[in-house]
């Protein structure tokens, strides 16, 4: 699963990937792709996933609104009860809220999560998706792609395709978490 | 961060930080029983065994909704059918269902204690379900939910306990829980009732209905244990409901935003007037509909690999 978390941390071992321009444009983008790919935003919504994802979820919203003057509908989801792990981890992970205040059927929705990894985490995401209704479509919006698919999962609009080894962390850190708005990689410690 | 613990047993073990997880894990499972599909994945594969050597259809109905909405496997072991009759120990009982590869068993049973016995003597977790005049602290954490979800603080919240407060294993989870999380809890009835050394516990006793309610938050109503009659702890039906039966012109003398409350099942007419019942301040129906959600809180939380 990607790694999402808080608090500031100690930079030394960070290796600066985008900087605040960086993702401020990359978002920028997907929000035209969006839009382009889907002739407009009629019938579109987005659906973050918890946390780093519902952060630019919002984001993508505001640039979404820009572009086109329409505010689509937004949603949260949390996935932590569709983990293919939760049988087998010794301590329960926390659970957090979902929160879709609108009916999915028959929308296209876009998926937003900051880091696309194994894939795990979105192919939970859409099995509860799947619970709350049958959406026309489901499309997957990430800031950072960093490889090492473990499932047969492909992201539609991507902000950076990142080659990074299996060892390493990729923190995407936002305004939002307290932090300045950053994407590193955390080399291991040895 | 989990709870990391084995088993339910009690409030009175329990910190207010595991308290407050356990009520916010029920509020994100909440939200999953509004749904239009009512299930989750999360205990697919899990195998929950309700043991209930009493009877009871609310509380048992209620976890096994809450493992099925998990997706979890559900058994129910009812002591009457069963090898009890025939002479087998708990422990016996219990280490058979073990055998079965039950992860999680609810223990409903009559002895104050049994679930302590069973969680030593079993590796799947227990969950008390009640046992004797002990705990029962599902149903104290549903109501605990049920205040929070009316917007309202712990901390100095007055809270009245009404009735057979002695022999309530609802009313002793209630209270631990309460007066950690920082509420004042007044314990109303008459001194037959009133268990023994209740000012350890933290509460004032109050035998006058009408003063205990004065500018409480939440009125707390038990049922009358009409089974208990015999034990003469009151004289008659007709005299506890005049004295301690909630009406509407008691209601009036708590705060004006007030919420009451009963376990259920309810006694029309005995310790609870029905205009009340049915009243906008009575929250017994979301106190069912919240149990649910409450119990899968529990049920996940409990659900860690062994």
């Amino acid at each position: 699963m990607s790694e999402r978390h808080n608090g500031k941390a100690d930079r030394s071992n960070e290796k600066l990937i985008m900087d605040a321009g960086d993702i401020t444009r990359a978002l920028t983008r997907i929000a035209h792709e969006i839009v382009e790919r889907n002739k407009g935003v009629k019938n579109v919504a987005l659906i973050g996933i918890r946390t780093g994802g519902v952060h630019l979820a919002h984001r993508l919203i505001e640039r979404i609104q820009a572009i086109e003057g329409v505010r689509v509908p937004i949603g949260e989801l949390d996935i932590t009860l569709y983990r293919d792990d939760l049988a087998l981890r010794k301590n329960q992970p926390v659970l957090r809220k979902t929160s879709v205040p609108f009916d999915i059927a028959g929308k296209v929705v876009v998926l937003v999560d900051d880091v696309l990894f194994t894939g795990r985490t979105i192919r939970a995401a859409m099995d509860g998706l799947m619970d709350l209704g049958r959406p026309e479509e489901i499309q997957l919006a990430v800031l950072v792609d960093r490889g090492h698919r473990q499932l047969p999962i492909k992201a539609n609009y991507i902000g950076k395709n990142l080659p990074t080894s299996r060892e390493e962390t990729v923190r995407v850190l936002l305004e939002e978490l307290g932090e300045d708005d950053r994407v590193v990689i955390v080399k291991p410690q040895t | 961060m989990g709870l990391k613990r084995k088993d339910l047993l009690g409030l009175a073990s329990l910190s207010t930080d595991e308290i407050r997880l356990i009520l916010d894990t029920a509020d994100s499972f909440k939200e999953v029983t509004g749904r239009e599909i009512k299930k989750v994945p999360a205990l697919r594969g899990k195998t929950v065994v309700n043991l209930f050597f009493e009877p009871s259809t609310r509380t048992r109905t209620s976890f096994e909704l809450a493992a099925k909405r998990l997706s979890a496997d559900v058994i129910n072991f009812s002591p009457s059918t069963s090898s009890v009759v025939k002479g087998e120990t708990l422990l016996d009982t219990a280490r058979n269902i073990e055998a079965m590869q039950a992860d999680i068993i609810v223990l409903r049973h009559s002895s104050a204690g049994a679930a302590d016995t069973l969680a030593r003597g079993v590796k799947s977790s227990v969950i008390n379900a009640g046992d004797g005049w002990h705990e029962h602290p599902t149903q104290a954490l549903l109501d605990l939910y049920t205040i929070r979800q009316r917007g309202l603080e712990f901390k100095g919240l007055r809270v009245a306990v009404v009735g057979d407060v002695a022999h309530s294993r609802v009313a002793r989870s209630n209270l631990y829980a309460l007066t950690k999380l920082g509420a004042e809890v007044r314990l109303v009835g008459p001194a037959t009732m009133m268990p023994s050394g209740v000012d350890r516990l933290g509460a004032t006793v109050y035998h006058d209905m009408d003063e205990g309610l004065r500018g409480v938050h939440v009125i707390m109503m038990l049922r009358l244990q009409l089974e208990r009659q015999g034990r003469a702890l009151f004289p008659t039906i007709r005299e506890y409901a005049r004295l301690y039966g909630l009406t509407a012109e008691r209601v009036e003398l708590a705060d004006p935003g007030a919420i009451v409350m009963h376990p259920g099942p309810i006694n029309r007419g005995v310790e609870i007037a029905p205009d009340v019942a049915d009243s906008l301040s009575s929250v017994i129906l979301d106190q069912v509909a919240n149990g649910v959600a409450v119990r899968m809180g529990v049920l996940y939380l409990m659900s860690e690999a062994g």
